[in-house]
């Protein structure tokens, strides 16, 4: 009989299930049981129901005004994100440890308190709140507010992503394109920006979920005007606390559906792109 | 028409990587800056490119006033250690790439591009290969994708950063005859950083031999060789 021999790296065949029952598991019960819920109360009263619920005036008004606001905080936290990471991997100064910190904030500080800082500054008994009245700006309890908290809540998700994907890569190839004789914004366009794409497609996705689906700083800033200031994860709790079940669920649903369209586009780009990805990571 | 480097210093914090480094080299010259790490040769190359700045000091080169001008507008090839070629570009477009990025009225046609990659190609032996991505070639295949793309606009000067020193014993030996065969071909000012002797005395007409941010000793290589002027000198060329 032929010994058989053992990788030193293979585990006990019942190891490997209990790990793998156990990751399956988790998963199952705290994510998916929870989102096949939100589908099941929305369907409770059938699809008609559903139907209604999400086509009422302030449904549709809160859906309007989470999509605009993701659309102007999303594009804008693209900028900075980029600006902020090419600063932080391509330039020497002081204080870039310092400003990793700061970008970092957003994660640590809890959302509620990032929205209070809003209310400090731009409410009526706040720093700039007399002046703001006084011309007739409207910041919070308006879009201009919600927009601000969000773009807050959602600064590190673009620069986080790229930060250290661009450290990584270094400054070999820019300053090859520099020697080239390519300028500033050629370089950017033809050689960093391929580079980076990657991770700035995941970073801006990300940065949109959270967009859409933020609450905490968004609730302290937003003065739940229904029909005019809710966003919809708002307008969820709104119905959700008049005891709504049907329209709280049908409403949750939609967003997340939104989720779900926006991880079925990163796999299906991921899928798409598989090559190009694995000669990005192989070099 | 020559390139004079006078007295360039440069510090990085408080550590002076180059104090007071001079040379001459006549157009058209092939140079070797030797010298062990932290000499300051690679520093002496960068400013040379535009990819860093002297603090003080000046270079003249074909009657220009060579630091006052940003990398881009020098012409200078530059080649990197590491290659840096374009990853996510082909052979092909990594090549062209600094005639495609010039101003529309300096930018030559498309086909005239396609030809002049065609013969770049040919120079540094590797025709056929204008599809492949970085990633599907050896690392000599790529210092010469490096080479070609450095030569592609017509460089003033071709600077060169050890440019072999990721690469075996026998491609080295390969690609410094290729080097010089090219040079000899294109007639570019050429400065070439390596901490390996031979490959320096090999290659080059005129050797620096660095050593703390300055030149010990410059002039062709038999005579570096035959009289070397200080105890640095003679004691790194018998290493």
């Amino acid at each position: 009989m032929r010994a058989t021999f053992k990788r030193p790296t293979d585990d006990p065949v019942w190891l490997k299930v209990l790990l793998g029952t156990l990751a399956f598991g988790f998963i199952a019960i705290l994510l998916l049981l929870p989102l096949a819920l939100v589908f099941k109360e929305a369907f409770a009263h059938g699809l008609l129901a559903f139907w209604a619920a999400i086509t009422e005036p302030d449904s549709l008004s809160s859906v309007w005004l989470s999509l605009t606001v993701a659309a102007i905080a999303v594009p804008l936290n693209t900028v900075f994100g980029i600006a902020a990471a090419w600063s932080i991997a391509k330039f020497d100064f002081t204080g870039k440890t310092f400003l990793v910190t700061l970008i970092d904030l957003p994660f640590s500080v809890s959302p509620v308190v990032s929205g209070l800082i809003y209310v400090l500054v731009f409410g009526a008994q706040g720093w700039f709140g007399r002046d703001l009245m006084d011309h007739n700006i409207h910041i919070l309890f308006a879009l201009p507010g919600m927009v601000l908290a969000t773009i807050f809540v959602t600064f590190p998700f673009v620069a986080r992503e790229l930060i250290p994907l661009m450290v990584d890569q270094g400054r070999d190839e820019e300053e090859a394109a520099a020697t080239l004789g390519a300028s500033g914004l050629g370089t950017f366009l033809r050689v960093t920006l391929p580079n980076i794409k990657w991770g700035l497609l995941y970073g801006i996705l990300l940065c949109n979920a959270r967009a859409l689906g933020e609450f905490g700083a968004v609730s302290v800033v937003s003065g739940h005007i229904r029909g005019v200031t809710n966003t919809m994860p708002l307008h969820v709790e709104l119905l959700y606390n008049n005891y709504d079940y049907v329209g709280a669920f049908s409403v949750a649903a939609l967003l997340a559906m939104l989720g779900l369209i926006t991880l079925t586009l990163k796999s299906l780009l991921e899928w798409r792109y598989a090559d190009e990805l694995a000669a990005a990571h192989r070099h | 028409m020559s390139l004079t480097v006078d007295s360039v210093s440069k510090k990085f914090g408080r550590f002076p990587a180059l104090n007071g480094a001079s040379f001459v080299a006549p157009q058209g010259g092939f140079i070797s800056l030797l010298g062990p790490s932290g000499s300051g040769k690679t520093t002496l190359l960068r400013i040379l490119g535009g990819l860093e700045f002297a603090d003080s000091g000046s270079v003249r080169f074909a009657d220009l006033n060579w630091l006052d001008m940003p990398a881009r507008t020098r012409n200078a090839g530059f080649v990197f250690q590491q290659y840096a070629l374009f990853k996510h570009m082909t052979v092909a477009d990594n090549i062209a790439f600094g005639l495609r990025v010039r101003p529309r009225n300096k930018r030559p046609s498309n086909s005239d591009i396609q030809h002049r990659v065609k013969e770049l190609l040919d120079l540094v032996q590797l025709p056929g290969l204008d599809k492949r991505y970085p990633s599907q070639l050896s690392g000599g295949q790529r210092q010469r994708v490096a080479v070609a793309r450095a030569l592609a606009i017509e460089p003033r000067m071709l600077l060169l950063d050890e440019p072999f020193g990721a690469l075996d014993a026998k491609v080295r030996k390969e690609l410094r005859a290729d080097l010089r065969r090219i040079h000899d071909h294109a007639g570019v000012t050429t400065v070439f950083v390596t901490h390996d002797q031979e490959e320096a005395f090999a290659v080059a007409d005129l050797v620096a031999v660095l050593k703390d941010g300055r030149i010990e000793q410059y002039g062709a290589p038999a005579d570096v060789r035959r009289n070397p002027k200080t105890a640095f000198v003679s004691e790194f060329l018998a290493t």
